[in-house]
């Protein structure tokens, strides 16, 4: 290779590694602001901003949705399999929202530690599937759990 | 130089001249509308009518045949017009100049389709149009780098300049594209993770992913049919005054 492209190709790919460091460290320095929702772990650990709203992000626990009162208010507990958090929303859900599904919730704790949601964002998994696969799914971890 | 056959090295010289790129590719256009044509009627007709509709959204996930392909090839073509530029700074080589300039408005074109149908799908699916978490975010950068580029080029008058300053942005632009792929790993996203690419288990079923790849290669054709014409009349433009143009378009006179 001649001399000269040597020496541009050298300059060309110290450039991308130069930005591509300066990108990593200023992605790093921000990343708690990059996160999108905290999860029920930082909740309970007191990590999420107290008299502020935020988004909480996490599984609907099985069982846990309850419509006390007039029907439109819902109450669900989220997980990340580790802490919990109980929700309260008046609202329409979206399509997606069912047990054991992800979903975002934009809100804020009241004094008693339940999440008061002011929307309710469901979060889709990256799994698609005939619902007869998905069926037959069921039927097998229903008779796994029969054994 | 010496690892690559002499072969090779001679089709690349020839393939950088000029009058043979546009003799070759105005041969080869009629065979790439055919297989884009074919591949495009293959992929729709498995994705919209013979695959079955998902167990949790029904027939709304269909979106992603077109969805998933369009942000694969924003992606693909960002990095194909980055490489080129490249080439075109070191080698001085005019034709990598020309794909690049000519790779960005498809490129353009696929991220906003990309965005939009993202944003169709997520009204009803997540109840919002629009969040600003880092996927979607660092994806609506990628569209203001696309038209970054355009800008630019378009700015400066002449082109071996502007084609110079272009290859430089897309370089620096290029950090965004791990960004992008990784967004979903990196940081807690409402979008969700990979589907394709996650190797151990695949999380999507065989019938629905066999028209998505068709698509995906549907796609990367229409980039090549798309790309070449452009490239094909910025070669003209940029050679107006060459012998062969002339040659060509007013026959031999002159």
């Amino acid at each position: 290779m001649k001399p000269a492209r040597k020496q541009r190709l050298l300059l060309i790919g110290l450039m991308v590694v130069g930005i591509g460091a300066a990108t990593f460290f200023a992605l790093k320095s921000f990343n708690d602001n990059l996160m999108y929702f905290f999860s029920t772990t930082d909740v309970v650990a007191g990590k999420a901003p107290k008299d502020a709203l935020f988004r909480l992000g996490g599984m609907v626990v099985k069982g846990s949705v309850s419509r006390p009162g007039d029907g439109m208010t819902v109450r669900f507990t989220l997980t990340d399999f580790s802490k919990e958090v109980p929700v309260e929303y008046t609202g329409i859900l979206p399509d997606l929202f069912r047990e054991g599904q992800g979903i975002v919730a934009h809100g804020k704790l009241n004094g008693q530690g339940v999440f008061i949601a002011e929307e309710v964002l469901a979060k889709h998994d990256e799994n698609y599937m005939p619902p007869e696969v998905k069926a037959s799914l069921k039927n097998n971890d229903a008779s796994m759990e029969g054994k | 130089m010496f690892l690559i056959p002499d072969s090779f090295v001679r089709f690349f010289h020839r393939m950088a001249s000029p009058p043979h790129f546009y003799a070759l590719t105005e041969r080869l256009m009629p065979w790439l509308t055919a297989i884009f044509i074919l591949l495009v009627g293959s992929g729709l007709y498995g994705g919209l009518y013979l695959a079955p509709p998902d167990y949790q959204q029904g027939d709304s996930y269909r979106i992603i045949y077109i969805h998933v392909p369009s942000a694969w090839m924003s992606l693909f073509i960002y990095t194909v017009m980055a490489a080129a530029g490249a080439v075109g700074l070191v080698w001085r080589i005019k034709l990598a100049e020309v794909v690049a300039i000519s790779s960005a408005p498809v490129g353009a074109g696929f991220t906003f389709i990309a965005l939009v149908t993202g944003s169709l799908w997520g009204k009803p699916m997540w109840g919002t149009w629009w969040v600003w978490d880092a996927r979607l975010t660092s994806e609506l950068i990628l569209l203001f780098l696309y038209l970054g580029v355009i800008g630019l080029y378009g700015a400066i008058d002449d082109k071996r300049v502007a084609s110079k300053a272009v290859a430089i942005l897309a370089l620096v632009g290029v950090v965004n594209i791990p960004i992008i792929h990784y967004s979903v790993e990196w940081w807690n996203t409402l979008h969700q993770g990979p589907t394709v690419s996650k190797m151990d288990k695949p999380s999507i079923h065989v019938s629905m992913l066999v028209p998505l790849l068709l698509m995906a290669l549907a796609f990367k054709v229409y980039y090549l049919i798309a790309m070449l014409q452009r490239a094909r009349v910025e070669v003209l433009q940029r050679e107006r005054s060459a012998q062969w143009v002339r040659n060509k378009f007013f026959g031999t006179a002159s």
